[in-house]
C-alpha cells in the first residue's frame, strides 16, 4: 500500500474567501467547516470532487498547478491530454489546428491519452474475468469516486477494478512511441493536462500505484486560454499520425457510458457524485439487482463536466460524439503495430489493491465512540434542526458530532444563544461576540459594497 | 444507545430507511465494514418483510460497544410454520408484492445467514417478533 500522504489540489484563498456557506453545503462528504469567517477543508474527508469550487461565489477555492515553464527543461515535451479537451473548442477549429496550437505553445508532441484504448479495455475485462467474486466490478476511472469509496464505503473497495487510468495508458504509450524514434527516457517530459482537480491528486498521489508517471500537471482551463491565444483557422500541418491509435471508443471513454457500454448487458453508468452516493448506499445494503459492472463518475456528464473544463458540458459531449463517428472502432485497430507491441504496457496498467480509509468514525476506541455518539444524540435534542449552517457546520447533526470531538461549542448555535438571551442566561454583548468569533469582526455591519452580496459571482 | 423506527406496512418506498440510518451510525463507531454489511442486509430484509406482509411494525435497536441487538415486531398475519419459512424459496408473498421484485422467499434465510443469533416468535393473526444479535 502506498503510504505517501494524500495530496489534495483544492486550496482556499484566504484573501478571497468571504466566509459564506455555499461550499460547505455543497460538499458531499461534509468535509468543510467555516472557522473565523473562512472555509476550511478537511484533508481526511475531501475526495477532490470539486463541488465546493463550483459552488463558491467568490472563486476563492482554486486548484494548484505546476508552472507551464518547466516543460522547457526537457528535449521532448509531451502534452498528454484526454480526448474530452478537443470537445470544448468551437467546431470551426479542426483537430489539426488545435494540435498545431499546442505545439506552438512549446510542446514537441501531443498525445490523447485514450490510445490505444483497446489495451486498457482488455486489461479491465481480464481483471473482471479473473476476480468473479467481487461483483459488481466498479471502474476505478474517476479518482474522486475511488476516494469516496475508500472513505465512505470501505466495504466496496474490494469491488474496485485494479487497473490504472487512461492517463497511465497514454503516458506509457507516448514513452514507447518516442523511444522508437530514438528518445531516451530522461529526455522525455510528460505533462498531463487535466480536466479536473481529482485527476491532479491522483497523478500526484496515485491510489494503487507506487509513483506518479507525469512530470507536470497543467490545468485544462489554463491551457485552453493559452491555446485560444495562438490558435487560428488557417490551414494547419497534418498531425493525424499522432492520432493513429485513437478510436471511436477512446474518444467516448471519458463520457458517460463510455466504459459501461463495453461491459455487457448487466452494466450501469451513473454520473454526478450525489447520484453515485445514493446508489452506493443501496449497493452496500444489497438493495440492487445483480450487476456486473459499474461506471461511476463524480461530475454530471462525466469528464465533459470536469471542473477545469471551459466549454458547456452538453456542447462538449455533442462535439465529441460527432468527432467519434469519424474514427474507427477500437477492435479495428487490434492489428496495429502499437497494439502488437503492447505487452509491456499491459503489464504496467495493473494497479495495487486499493485499501479502505474510513473517515467517519467518532473515535478509534469503540467504547469511547459509543459514548460520543450517545452524547451527540443528547445534544441533538437541544439543536433546532434548521440545518442553517450559521454555526459553521453543514447541519445540526454535524455540529453535534463536532462538539463531541471538541471542535465546536453549544454557543456556536445562534438559535440556542437567542434562547439563552431570552432566558437571561447570557448577555446580548457576549452572544454577539460569540457570533463574531465564528464569522469575523465587523462582519455584520451595513456595507453596500460587501463582498458576497446578492448575485455576486453567479 | 437505543433507537426506534416505525415501519409502515405496504410502503415499499420507505423500506431501507432504518437500515441506512443504522449503517451510518455503525460507521461512526468504527465497526468493521464486513460486519456492518451483514447487519444492514439482515435489517433491510427484516424491514421489507414487515412492509410486504404486515400492517405496521417497530424496529428497536440497542447498540453496545461489542454488539447490536435488533428487535423487529409487527402486527400482521404472523407466520404459521416458522421452520418452513426459513427454507429458501418458500414465500407467501402476494402476486402484487412479487411483481415489485420482492417476495422471492429469500428473506428469512438471508437474515439467518447474516446474523449471529436469530430468534423468531410468531402468533398467527397477531404478529411476528424477530430478534437478531450481531457481534462486532
Amino acid at each position: 500500500m502506498v503510504t505517501a500522504k494524500t495530496y489534495h489540489a483544492l486550496t482556499v484563498d484566504e484573501k478571497k474567501c468571504i466566509g459564506c456557506i455555499h461550499c460547505m453545503k455543497a460538499c458531499p462528504t461534509e468535509a468543510i467547516r467555516v472557522v473565523g469567517g473562512l472555509a476550511e477543508i478537511s484533508k481526511e474527508r475531501c475526495v477532490d470532487c470539486g463541488h465546493c469550487m463550483r459552488a463558491c461565489p467568490a472563486k476563492a477555492i482554486y486548484v494548484e498547478q505546476d508552472d507551464l515553464k518547466i516543460s522547457q527543461t526537457f528535449k521532448y515535451r509531451v502534452a498528454l491530454f484526454p480526448a474530452v479537451m478537443i470537445g470544448q473548442f468551437p467546431e470551426k477549429y479542426t483537430e489539426n489546428q488545435i494540435y498545431a496550437a499546442l505545439l506552438k505553445i512549446g510542446f514537441t508532441h501531443a498525445f490523447e491519452v485514450e490510445q490505444p484504448i483497446g489495451i486498457l479495455k482488455d486489461s479491465m475485462k481480464q481483471y473482471c474475468k479473473t476476480s468473479p467474486n467481487n461483483k459488481p466490478h466498479i471502474s476505478s476511472f474517476c479518482p474522486a469516486i475511488v476516494r469516496l469509496i475508500q472513505i465512505r464505503y470501505p466495504s466496496l473497495t474490494e469491488n474496485l477494478i485494479q487497473r490504472k487510468s487512461p492517463h497511465d495508458l497514454g503516458a506509457h504509450f507516448a514513452i514507447n512511441e518516442l523511444k522508437k524514434q530514438g528518445a531516451k527516457e530522461d529526455e522525455i517530459g510528460l505533462f498531463y493536462i487535466t480536466p479536473c482537480n481529482a485527476k491532479i491528486s491522483s497523478v500526484k498521489s496515485p491510489v494503487g500505484e507506487k509513483e506518479s508517471i507525469a512530470d507536470g500537471i497543467i490545468n485544462m482551463n489554463d491551457l485552453y486560454n493559452r491555446v485560444m491565444q495562438v490558435i487560428n483557422d488557417k490551414e494547419a500541418e497534418d498531425t493525424s499520425h499522432l492520432r493513429e491509435n485513437l478510436s471511436r471508443d477512446g474518444i467516448l471513454w471519458s463520457l458517460t457510458r463510455g466504459e459501461s457500454i463495453h461491459f455487457g448487458e448487466r452494466s450501469m453508468a451513473i454520473d454526478g457524485i450525489h447520484n453515485v452516493i445514493k446508489f452506493l448506499e443501496r449497493l452496500e445494503n444489497e438493495e440492487v439487482p445483480e450487476i456486473d459492472f459499474l461506471e461511476l463518475r463524480a461530475c454530471d456528464q462525466s469528464c465533459a463536466g470536469g471542473i477545469l473544463m471551459t466549454g458547456n458540458r452538453f456542447l462538449t459531449v455533442t462535439r465529441l460524439e460527432r468527432r467519434a463517428k469519424r474514427y474507427p472502432q477500437a477492435w479495428k485497430l487490434k492489428d496495429s503495430e502499437a497494439i502488437k507491441g503492447s505487452k509491456e504496457i499491459k503489464q504496467k496498467l495493473i494497479a495495487d489493491k486499493i485499501t479502505p480509509k474510513p473517515a467517519f468514525s467518532l473515535d478509534k476506541d469503540r467504547v469511547r465512540a459509543l459514548e460520543k455518539m450517545n452524547r451527540a444524540q443528547r445534544i441533538i435534542c437541544f439543536l433546532p434542526g434548521v440545518d442553517c449552517g450559521a454555526c459553521g457546520a453543514p447541519n445540526c447533526q454535524a455540529l453535534a458530532e463536532d462538539m463531541v470531538n471538541g471542535k465546536a461549542k453549544m454557543s456556536d448555535c445562534v438559535f440556542l444563544q437567542q434562547m439563552w438571551e431570552d432566558e437571561g442566561k447570557i448577555s446580548t454583548t457576549k452572544a454577539f461576540r460569540n457570533v463574531e468569533k465564528k464569522w469575523g469582526e465587523k462582519r455584520f455591519q451595513a456595507d453596500c459594497n460587501k463582498r458576497g452580496k446578492r448575485n455576486e459571482g453567479f | 444507545m437505543n433507537l426506534e423506527f416505525q415501519i409502515e406496512g405496504g410502503n415499499f418506498s420507505r423500506a431501507g430507511h432504518a437500515s441506512s440510518e443504522i449503517k451510518k451510525m455503525l460507521k461512526q463507531l468504527g465497526v468493521d465494514s464486513r460486519c456492518i454489511k451483514n447487519i444492514v442486509i439482515a435489517m433491510y430484509e427484516a424491514e421489507v418483510n414487515v412492509v410486504a406482509h404486515a400492517f405496521e411494525g417497530l424496529i428497536q435497536v440497542h447498540i453496545e460497544s461489542d454488539k447490536i441487538t435488533t428487535v423487529i415486531s409487527d402486527k400482521g398475519p404472523g407466520i404459521a410454520d416458522v421452520d418452513l419459512a426459513m427454507q429458501e424459496g418458500y414465500s407467501t408473498a402476494s402476486k402484487k408484492v412479487r411483481e415489485m421484485g420482492f417476495g422471492a422467499g429469500m428473506g428469512l434465510p438471508n437474515i439467518k445467514k447474516n446474523t449471529d443469533e436469530l430468534t423468531i416468535e410468531s402468533t398467527v393473526n397477531k404478529g411476528t417478533t424477530v430478534k437478531m444479535v450481531n457481534h462486532f
